[in-house]
This record gives C-alpha cells, sequence and structure tokens, in this order.
C-alpha cells in the first residue's frame, strides 16, 4: 500500500510544484478549441438541438481529459530515459500493480484538474451544464482509460521518439474523430462503425449525456468500464517488459 | 567470523550475440567493503543492475544473506540499498521530498522516515539544505544525496556503482570518507569503479573484472605484493616498459643502470593498476 503510495505521492508533488505553470497550459488548448469552433464558428449552430458550445464543451471536456490521461506517458518516459527514476522504483520492494496504480492515478489527477480549469472557462463564457456524479465518473472512466493506454505504451516503447509515434498516429485523430467536435451519429454507417470502437467516442456519449441531464448510457459506461479494466491488465504486464 | 552476506554463482548476461556477463561467481562476507575493478564495459554496471533487480540474467544464481534473490526478490530488495551510477533524483522536488518517496517506497512510516532522513541529512551535512529543490544543489551534494537516500531504509546491503565518478578530487575523498563511516557501523558494501585509488583505499577485498569474468580475487595488500614493492616505469622508443622489484635497492640499482643508457627512468610504489595490468594484460 505504501509502495502506491509513493508512487501517486511524488506524482502528486510533482503537480503541485508546476502547479500554476500547469493550470495555464491546461487552458490553453480548451480555450482555442472552443474560441474557433465555439464562438467563431458556431455562435448561431445548433447540434441536436442545443446549441454548438453546449454539444462542444462536453466533448472537448473528454479530449482534454483523455490528453492528460495519456500525457502521464510523458511524465514516465523523462523519469525513464531522463532522470532515470523508473530504476528507483525498479530497485524498491514493490510490486507492479503498485507503480502502475500510481501511475494511472497520477494521470487521472492531471485529467480531472485539466476538466475543472476548462469548467471554470465555459462558466465564465456562460455555458449552463449539468454537472452531477454521472459527468465526473465519466471523466474518471475516460482518464482512467487513457492513463492506463500512457502507462503501457511508456513501458513497451523503447526511446522518447517511439512514443511521439503513438501519439501522432492514434491519440491525436481520436481527438477530432471521437465524437468531440461532431456528432458520430450523423456519420454514413461505413465511418460510424470504426469511429464507434475507439474509447473516446463511448466517453464523449457518456459525458455528454452527463452533462445535458440525460440517464447514462449503460452501453458506453460497460465499454469503457471493460477498456479501463484491459488498459489496467496491459499496463500491469508491460512493466515487466521495460527490464531489459 | 562474519557470515556471508552476498553469493554469486555463475551469472550470466547476453545482449543479443554480447556476452556482457560470463559466469561471474564471488562471495562478500557480511559487513565487508568489496569492490568490483575494471575498465568500461568490463561487466561491472551489468552486475550490479542484475543484483538490484533492474536487470534480469540470462543464467546463475544470487542469494543475499541465504535468500535466493529471484525467488524472494521482494524480501532481497528489502536488504538492498542502491547507489547508481546515474543521479537519478527527482531534480524538481525537495531533499525532504525525495527521501520521503523512497521511505514510502521501502516500507517506512512517515515518523520513521522524519527520525532516520533527519539523522542522515545531518550525517552528509544537508540538514539545512532540506527544504530546497534538488536541481539547486552542486554535483557533489546530490551524489551525498544519493548515498544517504540509499541508506534511509537501513540496508544491510549497499551497492555502490561508480559512486564518485565526474566528481574533483576533494570531493571524491570527502566521499571516500562517507563510504567508510558507513562500512564502520556495519553495511556490507560492493562498490564498483574504474578509479584505482578508490579500490586501494576502501576496499577490503578486490575483484578484477575483465571483458565479463573475473580474473583475480584478493585484497589489495596481497595484489600487490605478488608484484613486489617498486615499480620502475621506463620510456623506450617502443613506449612504456615497467619492471617489478621486491625492495627499493634493487629498483635503484636497476634505474641507475637504464638511466646510464639514457633511458628515461622513474621510480614509484607499485599500485593496484600494476597488478590488474599483470592479470590482464590490459590498463583499467
Amino acid at each position: 500500500m505504501r509502495g502506491f503510495l509513493a508512487v501517486y505521492l511524488r506524482e502528486l508533488l510533482i503537480i503541485w510544484h508546476r502547479l500554476p505553470r500547469m493550470l495555464l497550459s491546461f487552458s490553453v488548448s480548451p480555450t482555442l478549441y472552443l474560441v474557433a469552433f465555439g464562438f467563431g464558428l458556431g455562435k448561431d449552430l445548433t447540434v441536436e438541438g442545443r446549441p454548438y458550445l453546449e454539444f462542444l464543451v462536453p466533448g472537448v471536456v473528454a479530449a482534454a481529459s483523455m490528453m492528460q490521461g495519456f500525457g502521464i506517458n510523458v511524465e514516465i518516459n523523462v523519469a525513464r530515459f531522463y532522470l532515470r527514476i523508473f530504476e528507483e522504483f525498479q530497485a524498491a520492494p514493490i510490486s507492479n500493480w503498485a507503480y502502475v496504480l500510481g501511475e494511472i492515478l497520477g494521470g487521472v489527477t492531471r485529467a480531472l484538474l485539466s476538466t475543472l480549469v476548462i469548467l471554470a472557462i465555459t462558466a465564465l463564457a456562460g455555458v449552463k451544464l449539468h454537472l452531477g456524479p454521472a459527468f465526473f465518473l465519466g471523466v474518471f472512466l475516460n482518464a482512467f482509460v487513457f492513463a492506463s493506454l500512457g502507462v503501457a505504451s511508456a513501458m513497451l516503447i523503447r526511446s522518447h521518439a517511439d512514443q511521439a509515434l503513438v501519439t501522432n498516429f492514434i491519440i491525436t485523430p481520436m481527438v477530432f474523430l471521437g465524437g468531440t467536435f461532431f456528432p458520430v451519429e450523423g456519420l454514413p454507417a461505413w465511418a460510424r462503425l470504426p469511429l464507434k470502437l475507439l474509447p473516446l467516442t463511448h466517453a464523449s456519449h457518456l459525458i455528454r449525456n452527463a452533462a445535458y441531464g440525460n440517464p447514462v448510457p449503460l452501453t458506453s459506461l460497460y465499454i469503457l468500464l471493460i477498456i479501463a479494466g484491459l488498459g489496467f491488465f496491459l499496463a500491469y504486464h508491460s512493466v515487466d517488459r521495460a527490464r531489459d | 567470523m562474519a557470515g556471508l552476506a552476498v553469493r554469486i554463482e555463475s551469472l550470466v548476461k547476453e545482449y543479443g550475440r554480447l556476452r556482457a556477463l560470463d559466469g561471474v561467481s564471488f562471495e562478500i562476507r557480511e559487513g565487508e567493503l568489496f569492490a568490483l575493478l575494471g575498465p568500461n564495459g568490463a561487466g561491472k554496471t551489468t552486475t550490479i543492475r542484475i543484483l538490484s533487480g533492474l536487470t534480469r540474467p540470462t543464467a546463475g544464481r544470487v542469494w543475499f544473506f541465504e535468500k535466493d534473490i529471484f525467488r524472494e526478490s521482494l524480501a532481497a530488495k528489502r536488504m538492498v540499498g542502491l547507489v547508481p551510477q546515474a543521479v537519478n533524483l527527482d531534480l524538481e522536488l525537495t531533499l525532504w521530498e525525495n527521501l520521503l518517496i523512497h521511505g514510502l517506497l521501502f516500507g517506512m512510516s512517515r515518523r520513521a522516515i522524519a527520525q532516520r532522513a533527519e539523522e542522515l541529512l545531518r550525517f552528509a551535512e544537508l540538514w539545512e539544505r532540506r527544504n530546497q529543490r534538488v536541481r539547486t544543489l552542486s554535483g557533489g551534494m546530490k551524489r551525498r544525496l544519493l548515498i544517504i537516500r540509499a541508506l534511509l531504509h537501513a540496508p544491510r546491503i549497499l551497492f555502490m556503482d561508480e559512486p564518485t565518478v565526474g566528481l574533483d578530487p576533494h570531493i571524491r575523498r570527502r566521499l571516500w570518507g562517507l563510504i567508510k563511516q558507513i562500512q564502520t557501523k556495519g553495511t556490507t558494501i560492493l562498490l564498483t569503479t574504474h578509479y584505482i585509488e578508490e579500490a586501494e583505499f576502501l576496499a577490503d577485498r578486490v575483484a578484477f573484472l575483465d571483458r565479463g569474468r573475473i580474473v583475480a580475487l584478493d585484497t589489495p595488500q596481497n595484489f600487490i605484493q605478488t608484484l613486489g614493492e617498486v615499480a620502475v616505469d621506463v620510456v623506450t622508443s617502443e613506449g612504456l616498459k615497467t619492471y617489478y622489484f621486491r625492495n627499493r635497492g634493487e629498483a635503484e640499482r636497476e634505474a641507475m643502470k637504464l638511466s646510464k643508457q639514457g633511458e628515461s627512468v622513474t621510480l614509484r610504489r607499485i599500485n593496484l593498476e600494476d597488478a590488474f595490468i599483470h592479470f590482464t594484460g590490459r590498463k583499467v
């Protein structure tokens, strides 16, 4: 238990020391998305019978929590290849699950912080959403899924450059195609099917429904729970691969 | 007689077709300071990495105080402190925070961490800087922090991989004092180095590691006595040649003879490097 606490506490201390910089950086992308796609493009636009901004904000939250959750891989890479702190964890008497859970929760914490920054910005812009437990459950699950995939990818890659490939080919396309900026339901069936396989599509769907005050879409919830479990399993088994 | 702290049997590590360790076996007695001496690429760091659980061996067995470290890896890790070659400290965190994380990793309570961290920070003369970020420390201070971090959970065995590499000579000497003090408190130490004088000054016993094999193992004094007492270095047209003599008188007579022949001659005490060259045919 203390092993898990040590790994998570390290992430929390890093966040604490960098907090002002971090909050500022969390606000840049969502502000740009909101200005460009929300205020610029969609002031009078409606989607699913609602103002486009109300559609957009949950999508931006899903995308940002995905990016910040997955972004734990950058921290792990720095700790592994540059600072070599990963060796301190490897030499310590802690189990793989303690390490993996600590790092995943580090990613989830960053994701929740970035969500709070977006909600603060959108509140200032006058966007009203239903921010109940289901909304934050959606954010948590989404962050957990991508943080666990982030930990797994950080363990499997052999250099920092490999990580950029994973981000460019998998994460960046998902930001745009995972039901964040437009409804997947509006696409033709051949395009809709592959997008329905993306975890972000289900996270956007869940978070958006929660933000509208609708019932939680159970299919998306179960799919995210299953992927979170698989992601954790993959991350857990990837730790030994990082040992040469 | 002290018991065995470390027992290594036929350790092999292969990276593809490269055999980094080729059947390394040795034992370290409890409370002993044992040095692995060898040139870069000899297999010193690979040995330490395997013993610390950072790298899996291709073959071989290792016991710490009779515990098989591959079967009981968590129990074995609790006995060990590691001072790695690279300064793997969290530069953004304070000295205190670095120690706190390490203590929690090794299952210590917050109270025990606070007590032990204060004791060690004072011992390493870093107490006044405990709330500073590590990135503000000098190279020597970071090395001291690295050493006390490894000692925080009171390990019975300490592995030090080139602990003074890249440091100024006066800081290196200060760290030697620190390492000796740690040994006098009963900690068994395995140290790797390619600094001859470091192994000679610190180690109770030295193993010469070359191309992944232990080529000789003895006390520094015995290694030196094997060759004699005084060395005569002669610079010839073919390069440097060294002759070894049992006593200074013999060496001086030979030096005088060579010098009359117009050779450039230097007399000096035989050191561990001479022994290394004698056994391996290579410089450290």
